[in-house]
């Protein structure tokens, strides 16, 4: 028997599989994993400090910045919690609209997610081209909605900033048409490769009981076989008018979250297709018209949650009752489902630690805040 | 799905806990831009910080509230003192129970919760980071955000918005 010696390495805080700058300190045998620490603070900008310095409405394009591939979701968990702690209503149409873009913002991220995973796998930049595809066409729908690709900043307390524009819903049509096809590609992109598979299939295995020990959310939590999905544990918007299925995996590894995102993919299409039903008969504008966004809340303590793309995104105010929060705490999904990280990489190779951590689909924007 | 809500929360306590509830007093929070200074009274259950451990386990085996969504730190400095609220869901839906402690501002120790509960774990560093909260037992308290030599708590109220010490320290 060879003596072995244990050694600690540093992936990152500069390496293309990172998803950004975050650094892992891992203490290896060999080749195989003994322990790993998640380090990161990089991106950190004292987020939450800087938002108590600004207006309520100041924050709104704020959000945008933190997971920076869903600001339509980010949009909507603040203004959630701001129309709470006001007491605003929004219109029925104002709904629809919010639900339409946040479930284009989830096909979109699962799209790059995905691709970024199989690019961490070294099916290197062909899926991700494929996903950033789809994503691009998603972008432009976003850009005519609210003027921009990425930092939306598109919703409103009591609505959204502008209705959707005429040229809308025939290019929501024919991407809808086309996606199908695109799903079914990206999973036989996968399930189809023989060393993809092998990559993926029992790699960074999650226990229900682990997950739910660790506080993970979203496809994490779901691939663990746990169906936890904020829009049906405690529907908020108009979640509850909508007919769709939660999917689950049954083992807990990186195929199983790959395969959970691939179906939310298919799931979100659904809820789309009903918002375009119902969106013609819905009562009011795209905005509150008596909703003031300068607003000054009454004391008192608030937090709304969504299920965002990434798991679930909570906003916690305390309002002084001036015109800037008192208090503004996100609860980031990607920053509290990084936490297992040493648990899911313990005893795999460390070829495996790239393709566990793109299985979790973090954003360093969210993270770090 | 009917879940409990706070004053239900208190009243299977009162059985099951009494030692542990605290009758929450009115907070001074301090309106800054000319608002009227109102006391804020919470709704939620507040505790003793010493039962933290016992009540968040009472939720977890006995209630079911398994899902620890998020620990949040409030600086009411007018009041001196931080409180932390910890939120807790049911796995089949419904809405949180909520559990809130306080502790003064000058010796802010909580039990940590990490060793029972792994999921408390990057919360309670972040708010060992930006607020100073000394979570004893932790295991791993260390600093998650900032650099481990930085000095002070900067979500704190009174942490000091400009300026940088840093700057010019090295001409």
């Amino acid at each position: 028997m060879l003596k072995t010696e244990e050694l600690q390495i540093n992936i990152g805080p500069q390496h293309p599989s990172t998803h950004g700058v975050f650094r892992m300190l891992v203490t290896v045998d060999g080749e195989t994993i003994i322990d790993l620490k998640p380090v990161f603070g990089y991106l950190h900008r004292n987020h939450e400090q800087i938002a108590e310095q600004n207006t309520y409405l100041q924050n709104m394009p704020y959000t945008d910045r933190l997971d920076y591939f869903n600001s339509m979701a980010n949009n909507q968990a603040y203004a959630m919690a701001v129309e709470k702690l006001v007491g605003i209503e929004v219109p029925e149409r104002a709904e629809y609209i919010r639900v339409l873009m946040v479930e284009l913002t989830r096909i979109l991220n699962h799209a790059g997610a995905l691709g970024f995973l199989i690019n961490d796998m070294g099916m290197w930049q062909t899926q991700l081209a494929f996903g950033m595809r789809e994503r691009e066409k998603i972008l432009d729908l976003f850009e005519s909605a609210s003027g921009a690709r990425l930092m939306c900043n598109y919703f409103r307390f009591g609505g959204v900033a502008r209705d959707l524009p005429p040229d809308f819903m025939p290019r929501l049509k024919d991407l809808l048409r086309a996606m199908p096809a695109f799903v079914d590609e990206m999973e036989r992109l996968l399930r189809d490769n023989e060393i993809l598979m092998q990559r993926a299939e029992g790699i960074g295995i999650l226990p229900p009981d682990l997950a739910l020990a660790y506080s993970v959310t979203g496809p994490v939590l779901r691939g663990s076989g746990i169906a936890y999905d904020v829009r049906k544990a405690e529907p908020y918007s108009i979640y509850d008018r909508f007919d769709f299925d939660v999917p689950i995996g049954t083992v807990g590894d990186v195929y199983d979250r790959f395969l959970v995102r691939v179906e939310e993919m298919r799931q979100s299409k659904r809820i789309i297709e009903q918002v375009l039903e119902q969106l013609p008969d819905a009562q009011g504008g795209h905005i509150n018209p008596k909703a003031r966004q300068n607003v000054r809340p009454p004391v008192g303590d608030v937090y709304a949650r969504i299920e965002s793309p990434k798991g679930e995104l909570g906003f916690y105010l305390v309002s002084d009752g001036s015109t800037k929060p008192y208090r503004y705490k996100i609860r980031a999904p990607s920053f509290i489902n990084l936490t297992p990280l040493g648990d899911m990489c313990r005893g795999y190779k460390v070829a495996d630690v790239v393709v566990i951590l793109g299985s979790i689909d973090i954003v360093m924007g969210e993270v770090d805040r | 799905m009917t879940r409990l809500d706070a004053a239900a929360l208190r009243e299977r306590m009162q059985n099951d806990l009494p030692d542990a509830l605290v009758e929450p007093a009115p907070l001074k929070v301090k309106a800054a831009h000319g608002a009227k200074t109102t006391g804020f009274v919470t709704d939620d259950t507040l505790i003793a910080p010493e039962h933290l451990i016992a009540a968040a386990l009472y939720l977890r085996d006995t209630l079911g509230y398994a899902y620890l969504s998020d620990i949040a730190v409030v600086d009411y400095i007018a009041d001196d003192l931080f409180e932390l609220g910890y939120r807790f869901y049911h796995v089949e839906g419904g809405p949180a129970l909520v559990l809130k402690i306080r502790v003064p501002r000058d010796t802010p120790e909580v039990p940590a919760l990490t060793p029972v509960w792994p999921g408390a774990n990057f919360h309670e560093r972040e708010a060992f980071d930006l607020y100073g909260i000394i979570f004893t037992d932790h295991p791993f308290l260390r600093r998650i955000y900032l650099w481990d030599e930085f000095e002070g708590f900067p979500m704190r109220k009174d942490f000091p918005k400009q300026g940088d010490k840093y700057i010019g320290e090295d001409e």
